[in-house]
C-alpha cells in the first residue's frame, strides 16, 4: 500500500477544490485598473490583397482609443517559428514572415487585419463594424497536392513556393527501402487522411497586458502552457523586450491540448498596445474566434506501404505524407510531421528499413501545430491501420501478425533514429485481451447479429516518444530552444516547502502529483508542500507542459532539486547530531544516525538552516533552497494495447462504441487516479477524432465547421465506460522516477482501434470495405457500405 | 450584442401593442434569438418578452381528442405535461437540445423560427395541428412555407398550438452529430382517416409530408408497407453531415422505425 499522499497513492486533486467551486483564477478573471478592450477585425476571405483600410469613422466613435493596423507594427518582428527543418536536399525550410497584423495580404479566414482598442468591449465591436476594408479576393490555395504544382497561386509570393520543405527520413535508407519493396513477398498499401481537428479547450484564449512607464516593465497575463517560452519568443523576436522587463503569467488555464503552447499574435498585440495607449489592454477570445485563430491539429494526407517476406515478417515501410502547415508557421509546426512523426514510424515492430517522406505545404487555412499527441497519433494511425489491412490481405489474425513482429529486446535501436529503452509489448497485448474479454467477443457478436447489428473488435498497439526532450539531440534536429525543465525547491524555516516548477499545469493535476513526489522523498505530509507554477517572475526558466513531459522531465528536475535539499539537510543533521554525514539516514521525515536512536526531525533541521545559531557556518551556507535543471538523456517510450468494440447500424451507418479497453505501460505511476483521468480524456479525444470531429473548409477556404453547431465534440453519452489498466510496468531506465508520461497516450492509441473495429464489423457483416477516412460519421459509413 | 430596450408585458394585447414599435421583436425562450444577437446577425431595438404572459403558458387537453399548448410553453413543460394526452409529442419535446434549452426554449419560438432541422414542425405537420395567433387560426399545412419561412405576419404572435390526438404516433430523430438537431426527423401519426408522415431536417424546402409513405401506411400500418418505396434525393439538404442521398435514405429508415415505435 502506498503511503497516503506519497508516490503510488490516488490522492484526490487538491486543485479541484477551487476549480469545482468556481474559485479558479483564470486569465479572464484578471481585470486591471483602467484597462481597455481589444477587438480584432479578422479576414472574412481565405486569401486576398488588402487594397485599403478606412478606419477614420471607427476611430472617431465614442470610447475608441485607437485603431491599429499593420502600419503600427512596421518596426516590429514577425511571430517566430521555434523549429527549423532541413529538407532532403540539405536546404533549410522556407520561412515566410508572420506579421502580428496582416500586412498587404490576408492568408486565411480569421487572419487579423486591424484591432480596435476601446473603453468597453461593446464599443470596440461597434466601431469595428464601421471599418471599411477593401480586399481583392484571390483564389484560395487548399488542396495540398495541387498547391505544390508549379505555376499555381502562392500563399506567400516572397518565398516563391507553397512547399515549405520536402523531408526525407532517413534519406540514406531510401534505396535500401525501395529494394526491400522490390523483393517483398507481399506489399500492403493504404491511402488515408488524418483529419484536421480544432483543439477546443474549455477556456478560450485570453491576453491582458500592462506597461509601467516608470520602470519600463511589461506584464502579460496569458492562457499559456509555457509562460517562459512566450517571454522568450515575444520578448526577443517580436517586440524586443529584454526578459528582465517582461513578466509573463499563465494563471489557472482551462485546458490547452497543445493549442496554448504557441506564441500568438494577440499576445504580442496587447503587450505592444498597452505601451502605445498607456493603459492595460485586454483581449478575450470568443468561441467563434477560437475556431478562427487557435492553431489546429493533424491534417495529413498519407500513402503508406508495408513490405513483408514470405513468412509475414515486416521488411520495410515507406510513407509519403503531405502535411498542412496552414497559412503561417506556428511555433512548433515544422517539428510535428517530421521529428514527432517520422521517428515513430517503427511503432512496436522490428521493421529493419523505414523511409518517411513528408512534404509540408502552405495553404490558405488556419495554421496547424501540435494537438494532443502531435505527430505521434498520425504515425500510429497509419501504421496500425496498415498492419490491420495487411493481416486481412494475408488472412492472418491481426493480433498474431502484430505479435510476430513485436520488438522484444531492449534497448532497441529503431531505423528511425530513436532508441527505445524499455517495453514489453506482449505483456500489454496479453493484458488487453484479458481486460477486454476478447475471448467472449464471438458470443457478443452473435447477440448483436440477433438484433440486426454488426459488431466488430479493433486492436491497435502504440508507442510514443514522450518526455520531450534531450536538448543536444533536438538542437541537431532544428529546435531553436532547449527542452530541459527546471525546479526550485524552497524549504521554509518551519519545514513547509514551496516548489517552483517550470512545468505548467492546465488540467494535469501537477499541484497534487508533484507534491506526492516530494512528500515521498522527504517523508513528510504532502499538505506541507505547495507547487507553484505559471509566473516567470518567481519560477526558474522552464519550458512548460506538452509532449507528456511534465513528470518525466519537470518531475525529474524536482527530484534533482529535492536531492540537493536532502543532501544539504543531511549535512546540517550531521552537525546537529554530531555524527558523520555518511551515517545520517532520512526516513519518514526524520534524520537518524544509522544504528542508533539519535535523531533530529525535519523541522529541527529546517529551523537550524534558517536560525543558524548552532550551525557549521564556516563550511555551509544557511538556508535551504535549491534549484535544478534536468535535461533528459533520451525520450521516454510509453506503449500500450488498445481494444475497441463497436456496433454498426448498417441501415443508418451509426457507430456505437460499446466498450473501450486500454492496457498501457507508463512505467512507474505516481498517482493512479490522475493517470486514469488522463487516459480517459485522451480516449475521449481520440474517439472524437475517429468518429465525430472534423475541421472542414469549403472550396473557397471558408470554415464549414466554425462553431459547435457543425464541429462535433464527443459527449459523455457518446462514450462507453472506459476500461483502463496500467499494471504493466517497465520503468523508464533513464529518469530518476522511472516514469514515462501518460498525457497523450489515449489520443494516440485510440483512433486506429476505433477505425479497425468499424472495418472489422463491416467485413464480418459481409461488406467489402477496406478503409473509411475519419471521422467515421454515419453518413460516411453508410456511403461505404453502399459502395 | 447591440443595445436594445426590453419590455415584459403581462397580456397578449400589451405584447401586440409593444410589437408595433419600430424595430420591435418578440422574445420567447431566447434560445435562438439571443445567440443570433450575440453574433450581431440580429439587432432588434426592442425585445418584447412573451414569458410573463400567463395566457401563453401551459398545456390543456381532452384525452383522445386534442391537446392545446400555449405559445410560450417551454419544451420541458410539454415533455412533462403533454405526456398524458400525446406521448409522442411529449417525447419529441423531451429530446430537444439539453435541459437548459428545454427549460428556456418554447414551442411558439420554435414554430415561429421554423428552422429546417427543428423538431416541432414535424409534429405540427404530421398532426394536422392548428397554429393560433393573436389574429387567426392557421392550419399547419398552410403555416410552413420553407426554410425559416412561415405564414406569420409582422408582429403576429403564436398564442397556442392545438394538436388533434392520433391513435398512434412516434417521432424518430436522427441527430446531426454536432448540433444534435435533427439531421433527419420523422413524425408518423395514425388517425382514423389515415396516416400522416412529416419529415424535418431533410429538405431544402423545410418540413414536408412524405405522400407516398403516407399512402402505403394508410393501407397497412406496418413498416413492411414501405418496401419497394424510395425517397428521391432531389431537393434534399447536402452538407458536411450528410449527402442528399443519405438524407433521402434516412427518411425511409426512420419512417419504418417510427411506425414500429408508434404508441
Ligand atoms: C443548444 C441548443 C440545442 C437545440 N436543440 C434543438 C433540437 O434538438 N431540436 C429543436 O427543434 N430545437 C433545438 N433548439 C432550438 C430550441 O428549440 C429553441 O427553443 C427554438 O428554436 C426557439 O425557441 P425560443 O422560445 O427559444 O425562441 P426565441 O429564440 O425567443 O425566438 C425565436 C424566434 O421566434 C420569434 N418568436 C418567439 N416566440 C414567438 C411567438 N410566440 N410568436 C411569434 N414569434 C415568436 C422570435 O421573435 C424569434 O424570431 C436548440 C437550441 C439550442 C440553443
Amino acid at each position: 500500500m502506498p503511503k497516503d499522499g506519497g508516490i503510488g497513492a490516488s490522492t484526490k486533486r487538491r486543485e479541484d477544490i477551487r476549480f469545482l467551486t468556481g474559485k479558479g483564477r483564470y486569465t479572464d478573471d484578471i481585470n486591471l485598473r483602467g484597462q481597455a478592450y481589444a477587438h480584432f477585425v479578422r479576414s472574412e476571405v481565405a486569401h486576398g490583397r488588402i487594397k485599403g483600410i478606412d478606419f477614420a469613422a471607427a476611430e472617431a466613435m465614442e470610447g475608441v482609443v485607437k485603431v491599429f493596423t499593420a502600419a503600427d507594427f512596421a518596426g516590429v518582428g514577425g511571430i517566430p517559428c521555434g523549429w527549423q527543418i532541413t529538407d532532403k536536399h540539405g536546404k533549410v525550410m522556407l520561412e515566410p514572415k508572420h506579421p502580428v497584423l496582416a500586412d498587404g495580404k490576408v492568408r486565411h479566414v480569421g487572419d487579423p487585419i486591424c484591432v480596435v482598442v476601446a473603453d468597453t468591449y461593446e464599443q470596440a465591436r461597434d466601431a469595428a463594424e464601421m471599418i471599411e476594408i477593401d480586399i481583392e479576393e484571390l483564389p484560395a490555395v487548399l488542396d495540398m497536392k495541387a498547391a505544390i504544382e508549379p505555376g499555381g497561386t502562392l500563399v506567400h509570393e516572397e518565398i516563391g513556393s507553397n512547399l515549405c520543405f520536402d523531408w526525407g527520413f532517413v534519406e540514406e535508407n531510401k534505396a535500401a527501402v525501395d529494394e526491400a519493396f522490390a523483393k517483398a513477398a507481399h506489399v500492403t498499401t493504404l491511402e488515408l487522411v488524418n483529419n484536421r481537428l480544432v483543439a477546443n479547450p474549455m477556456e478560450p484564449r485570453v491576453a491582458v497586458a500592462d506597461f509601467e512607464s516608470h520602470s519600463d516593465q511589461y506584464t502579460l497575463y496569458t492562457t499559456s502552457q509555457n509562460p517562459h517560452v512566450i517571454r522568450l519568443l515575444m520578448g526577443a523576436f517580436v517586440l524586443g523586450i529584454p526578459e528582465h522587463k517582461l513578466r509573463v503569467v499563465a494563471p489557472d488555464v482551462g485546458g490547452g491540448f497543445g493549442s496554448k503552447i504557441y506564441h500568438y499574435a494577440e499576445e504580442a498585440f496587447v503587450t505592444f498596445a498597452a505601451k502605445v495607449v498607456k493603459r492595460p489592454v485586454k483581449w478575450t477570445s470568443s468561441r467563434s474566434e477560437a475556431f478562427l485563430s487557435d492553431a489546429q491539429g493533424r491534417d495529413h494526407v498519407t500513402k503508406i506501404e508495408l513490405a513483408l517476406d514470405a513468412e509475414n515478417n515486416f521488411t520495410a515501410i515507406r510513407t509519403d505524407t503531405y502535411a498542412n502547415m496552414g497559412a503561417y508557421l506556428s511555433t512548433f509546426a515544422p517539428a510535428i510531421p517530421t521529428w514527432l512523426h517520422g521517428t515513430l514510424m517503427a511503432g512496436n515492430y522490428k521493421t529493419p528499413l523505414i523511409y518517411v517522406n513528408v512534404k509540408a505545404v502552405f495553404t490558405n487555412t488556419i495554421p496547424v501545430d501540435a494537438y494532443r499527441g502531435a505527430g505521434r497519433p498520425e504515425a500510429t494511425f497509419q501504421l496500425e491501420r496498415l498492419v490491420d489491412k495487411a493481416a486481412r490481405e494475408l488472412g492472418v489474425d491481426p493480433v498474431a501478425l502484430r505479435r510476430q513482429n513485436f520488438i522484444t529486446e531492449f534497448p532497441y535501436q529503431t531505423p528511425v533514429a530513436v532508441v527505445y529503452d524499455t517495453g514489453n509489448y506482449h505483456a500489454t497485448m496479453d493484458k488487453l485481451l484479458e481486460i477486454s474479454d476478447h475471448a467472449g467477443f464471438e458470443a457478443r457478436r452473435m447477440e448483436s447479429a440477433a438484433r440486426g447489428k454488426l459488431r466488430g473488435f479493433g486492436i491497435a498497439h502504440y508507442i510514443e516518444a514522450c518526455g520531450i526532450a534531450p536538448s543536444n539531440l533536438v538542437g541537431q534536429l532544428g529546435a531553436r530552444a532547449g527542452l530541459y525543465e527546471s525546479a526550485t525547491v524552497r524549504v521554509n524555516a518551519t519545514g513547509s516547502i514551496s516548489v517552483y516548477t517550470g512545468s505548467h499545469s492546465h488540467g494535469q493535476g501537477h499541484e497534487t502529483s508533484f507534491a506526492q513526489v516530494v512528500a515521498e522523498m522527504i517523508g513528510i505530509d504532502a499538505a506541507q508542500i505547495d507547487i507553484v507554477h505559471g509566473d516567470t517572475s518567481n519560477t526558474p526558466m522552464g519550458m512548460g507542459t506538452y509532449g507528456s513531459r511534465s513528470l518525466a522531465v519537470g518531475g525529474s528536475a524536482i527530484v534533482k532539486a529535492t536531492n540537493k535539499i536532502i543532501n544539504k539537510a543531511k549535512k546540517i543533521a550531521s552537525h546537529l547530531l554530531e555524527a558523520a554525514e555518511g551515517d545520517i539516514e532520512l526516513k519518514d521525515g526524520k534524520f537518524t544516525v544509522a544504528g542508533t536512536d539519535k535523531s533530529v526531525d525535519w523541522v529541527g533541521v529546517t529551523l537550524a538552516a534558517y536560525v543558524p545559531h548552532n550551525y557549521p557556518l564556516e563550511s555551509l551556507e544557511p538556508g535551504l533552497e535549491e534549484t535544478a535543471f534536468y535535461d533528459p538523456s533520451n525520450f521516454t517510450y510509453p506503449s500500450g494495447a488498445y481494444g475497441c468494440e463497436v456496433e454498426v447500424d448498417a441501415d443508418t451507418g451509426q457507430v456505437t462504441v460499446l466498450a473501450f479497453s486500454a492496457a498501457d505501460d507508463f512505467g512507474n505511476i505516481v498517482n493512479p487516479m490522475i493517470v486514469e483521468g488522463q487516459v480517459q480524456g485522451g480516449l475521449a479525444q481520440g474517439i472524437g477524432q475517429a468518429l465525430m470531429e472534423n475541421c472542414a473548409y469549403d472550396e473557397n477556404g471558408q470554415l464549414l465547421s466554425g462553431s459547435f453547431m457543425d464541429y462535433a465534440m464527443p459527449r459523455a453519452t457518446d462514450l462507453p465506460m472506459f476500461n483502463v489498466d496500467h499494471s504493466c510496468v517497465t520503468p523508464c531506465t533513464h529518469n530518476p522516477l522511472g516514469v514515462k508520461g501518460c498525457g497523450e497516450a489515449g489520443a494516440i492509441g485510440s483512433p486506429p482501434a476505433v477505425v479497425n473495429a468499424v472495418i472489422d464489423a463491416l467485413i464480418r457483416g459481409g461488406h467489402d470495405v477496406k478503409h473509411i477516412d475519419m471521422p467515421l460519421t454515419p453518413s460516411r459509413v453508410w456511403a461505404a457500405i453502399n459502395g | 450584442m447591440h443595445n436594445f430596450d426590453f419590455v415584459k408585458p403581462a397580456s397578449v394585447a400589451d405584447a401586440v401593442a409593444a410589437l408595433a414599435a419600430e424595430g420591435a421583436q418578440a422574445l420567447s425562450g431566447g434560445m435562438t434569438l439571443l445567440p443570433t444577437m450575440k453574433q450581431r446577425l440580429a439587432a432588434p431595438e426592442v425585445l418584447v418578452s412573451l414569458t410573463g404572459i400567463a395566457e401563453l403558458r401551459g398545456v390543456s387537453g381532452r384525452a383522445g381528442a386534442s391537446v392545446t399548448i400555449g405559445g410560450a410553453t417551454t419544451h420541458a413543460t410539454v415533455a412533462a405535461e403533454a405526456k398524458a394526452f400525446y406521448p409522442a409529442l411529449a417525447a419529441l419535446a423531451g429530446q430537444i437540445g439539453d435541459p437548459a434549452v428545454r427549460n428556456r426554449g418554447t414551442i411558439g419560438g420554435s414554430l415561429a423560427n421554423n428552422d429546417p432541422s427543428a423538431c416541432y414542425p414535424s409534429a405540427a405537420l404530421a398532426s394536422g395541428a392548428t397554429i393560433t395567433t393573436n389574429q387567426r387560426d392557421i392550419a399547419a399545412e398552410d403555416y410552413f412555407q420553407g426554410m425559416f419561412a412561415t405564414a406569420l405576419g409582422e408582429g403576429e404572435i403564436i398564442t397556442a398550438v392545438t394538436f388533434p390526438i392520433p391513435e398512434k404516433a412516434a417521432y424518430i430523430k436522427f441527430a446531426q452529430p454536432a448540433s444534435r438537431f435533427a439531421l433527419v426527423g420523422v413524425f408518423v401519426a395514425k388517425y382514423a382517416d389515415g396516416v400522416r408522415v412529416a419529415v424535418t431536417g431533410a429538405s431544402n424546402d423545410g418540413v414536408f409530408r412524405w405522400a407516398e409513405g403516407e399512402a402505403a401506411l394508410s393501407g397497412n400500418f406496418n413498416g413492411s408497407a414501405l418496401e419497394g418505396l424510395s425517397v428521391p434525393s432531389d431537393g434534399m439538404i447536402a452538407d458536411l453531415h450528410g449527402t442528399a442521398a443519405y438524407r433521402a435514405h434516412l427518411v425511409k429508415v426512420l419512417t419504418k422505425r417510427a411506425v414500429a415505435a408508434a404508441m
